[in-house]
């Protein structure tokens, strides 16, 4: 796939957000004319939960006649509800496999299959909580062993040459994960399995394959490494507070976490193949070495039929999706959620799909 | 016992006394039989509940389970260790306690003193679980970090003291902790309903014959109360054994099986555990967890049975005496 770099797009949409500085309840336009009338399901990613509800919240003041209802019980929860029939839409942090995505499904008109649409990019963070240290650099390889446990020290020599500048303290390394099975794990261990495949040693899973601390939920895992001494652990970005946040080697170079970063990453990488045109599933490219690119990032998608067997239903879910893909939304979110902004280009490809929806 | 009739029956006459039965006394047997039942019934439908909705879990191939490759006894193993760990380490360190709680409120303390203590352990009772997770999450499992450390440089060849320590203090000695707190109360209060029981004559009869207070106390006061003591310790163990929000809170899981108590890997109990992977759980996983509470309900019917057992010898070996 043909993959411009649209720095300049970038660039701009970050000054577009600059200017944007008001609260969910401020939203309201005292529109109600708009002209979507009735009632969405959706459900899923708990990871979506905040997004979905300034999406929501916006579109329904705009559309004094639409309800939108959407449920964070969780991306599996959401796939297999949507399977099943009894949702419009799912929200979920992995995308259909191309055979369910295919296949005649609950919901749509048979033999049309369903999309998967990338809406929702929310940059990971590794996060660290050492005495004496304020700034730490990371490669993937060191990251590996360091979760898997096989650096047990934060003076370890491995650690030292990335921070040649760092007091390191000699403590025991308490690395914390996901207790839980969640998209979050599934991201990090699909970045240290495709950026480090011999340290890491395991494939990419939403159960977090080694021992060591765990802890539930990202408030778990932030309270686990904000309390503890010497801890490291990964978060989504927006919660990672004040916490030390460490800086990833790609290429020759360290890169801090930005929004930008994380977009840039979605941007550079490739389509899944074996999938039709309008089904946007991403095959993230952790081992990128595009300057400025972060490779630690989250993609969530909502997934929609091809085809409802209801025009009106394909209306809503049209003017849902493209509502969300918009840039508008996609800042709201930002500001609201910590994710980061679709770019443009793949925005436009977004915004293609939805219109097909029929 | 029923008052006299005040007309004499047939059935009185022929040498039989037949009480006389009024609409109060028949509306009062009634609901005493049907609450009596209902307990029955409903702890019936819970155990046909848990076994119906367990057999596809037990009877389930290898590797449907969450962090194992085995079956669901290799699933069950740790967390049933788990549970009967955390709660065993709570209760060795808060029974030695409630008992000195106890003792001091009925037996030592000054009148003044005793009474507003007792409510104030009576009010630990009333805190919310989750209340203690918490404390156990943002004050307790930090404040011990230096202390396992310590513990793990200095006693660390002694093994439940193994390191490395946790760097978050999340582990299944805070909870047993945590868990000692939450079951004091209730032990302490019956602790102390007992020891004020003890006949006064022994108590002076002890003093009579020479013994200082504390060979008093050994004389009387505890065999008198030791059956008490134990039915305590077995109401607070089940409080323990079923704790879940505490657990959740505070304790850093994994499926494992060890006796190290200051380490990252701790393995879980059974009720946090399936507080924990309810929401995420569908199909066999649901079926697995309520197999799981199956098993926890096995653990507390056999431990009480236990207790039960425990007293009721200790009652015969009381009345040979």
């Amino acid at each position: 796939m043909d993959t411009p770099r649209r720095l300049i797009s970038a660039l701009a949409i970050t000054a577009v957000l600059a200017t944007s500085g008001c609260a969910v309840n401020e939203l309201n336009r005292g529109d109600s004319s708009g002209t979507l009338d009735g009632t969405l399901d959706g459900a899923g990613s708990s990871a979506q939960a905040s997004a979905q509800a300034v999406w929501i919240a916006e579109i329904q003041n705009a559309n004094g006649r639409l309800t939108v209802n959407y449920e964070p019980s969780g991306s599996g929860a959401g796939r297999e509800a949507f399977l099943a029939g009894g949702l419009d839409f799912a929200g979920s942090d992995s995308a259909l496999t191309a055979a369910e995505a295919e296949n005649g499904l609950g919901a749509c008109v048979p033999g049309t299959g369903a999309i998967n649409l990338p809406l929702y990019i929310s940059p990971l963070v590794i996060i660290v909580n050492i005495e004496g240290v304020d700034a730490l650099n990371l490669d993937a390889a060191t990251a590996a062993l360091i979760f898997r446990g096989e650096i047990r020290q934060w003076d370890d020599p491995r650690i030292q040459e990335l921070n040649p500048n760092a007091a390191l303290p000699s403590a025991t390394i308490t690395a914390v994960h996901r207790s839980d099975a969640s998209g979050t794990t599934k991201n990090f261990t699909d970045y240290l399995a495709q950026a480090a495949p011999n340290e890491w040693q395991a494939d990419a899973a939403d159960a977090f394959p080694y021992g060591g601390e765990s802890a539930q939920g990202n408030s778990g895992v932030v309270n686990a490494v904000t309390n503890g001494r010497n801890t490291i652990g990964y978060v989504d970005a927006s919660r990672a507070g004040d916490l030390t946040i460490a800086a990833l080697k790609v290429g020759d170079e360290f890169v801090a976490y930005t929004r930008e970063a994380a977009a840039r990453v979605v941007e550079a990488s490739p389509l899944e193949e074996g999938r039709a045109d309008d089904d946007l599933a991403i095959a993230i490219d952790r081992t990128t070495t595009e300057p400025g690119a972060y490779p630690l990032v989250l993609v969530s998608y909502l997934i929609a039929c091809r085809e409802y067997p209801n025009p009106a239903d394909a209306e809503l879910v049209r003017g849902y999706l493209s509502w969300v893909a918009s840039p508008e939304a996609q800042e709201l979110a930002a500001e609201f959620a910590g994710s980061a902004p679709l770019s443009p280009g793949l925005a436009a490809r977004v915004l293609a799909a939805v219109e097909g929806i029929r | 016992m029923t008052a006299p009739a005040p007309d004499q029956t047939p059935a009185a006459l022929s040498g039989q006394i037949e009480a006389v039965q009024r609409r109060g006394d028949r509306v009062f047997s009634r609901i005493a039989v049907g609450a009596g039942t209902a307990i029955l019934v409903a702890l019936a439908a819970v155990a046909v509940f848990l076994i119906a909705q367990s057999m596809p879990a037990i009877w389930a191939s290898e590797g449907s389970f969450r962090g194992t490759d085995g079956t669901f006894w290799d699933y069950v193993a740790p967390l049933a260790f788990g549970t009967v760990w955390a709660a065993a380490l709570a209760l060795l360190m808060a029974v030695p306690l409630a008992v000195g709680i106890a003792l001091f409120i009925s037996h030592y303390a000054p009148r003044r003193l005793a009474q507003p203590l007792g409510y104030i352990i009576d009010l630990l009772a009333a805190v919310p679980s989750v209340v203690y997770g918490l404390w156990g999450i943002t004050v307790l499992a930090p404040a011990t970090v230096p202390l396992y450390e310590w513990l793990a440089e200095n006693a660390g060849w002694f093994p439940l003291f193994a390191g490395p320590a946790s760097g978050t203090g999340r582990t299944v000695l805070t909870v047993a902790i945590v868990l000692a707190v939450m079951v004091l109360p209730i032990i302490t209060a019956l602790c102390r309903e007992v020891f004020v029981q003890t006949p006064t004559l022994h108590q002076e009869a002890a003093y009579a014959l020479g013994a200082t207070w504390w060979e008093m106390v050994r004389m009387t006061v505890f065999p008198y109360a030791r059956s008490g003591i134990i039915s305590a310790s077995m109401l607070g163990l089940g409080r323990a054994l079923g704790e879940t929000m505490a657990v959740a809170m505070v304790l850093s899981p994994s499926a494992i099986i060890s006796f190290a108590v200051i380490q990252s890997e701790n393995p879980s109990t059974i009720a946090a555990n399936i507080a924990l992977n309810f929401p995420e759980s569908a199909g066999i996983q649901v079926n697995a967890l309520i197999a799981t509470g199956l098993v926890l309900f096995v653990i507390t019917l056999v431990v009480n049975s236990v207790a039960r057992w425990i007293v009721s010898r200790h009652e015969r070996s009381l009345e040979s005496r």
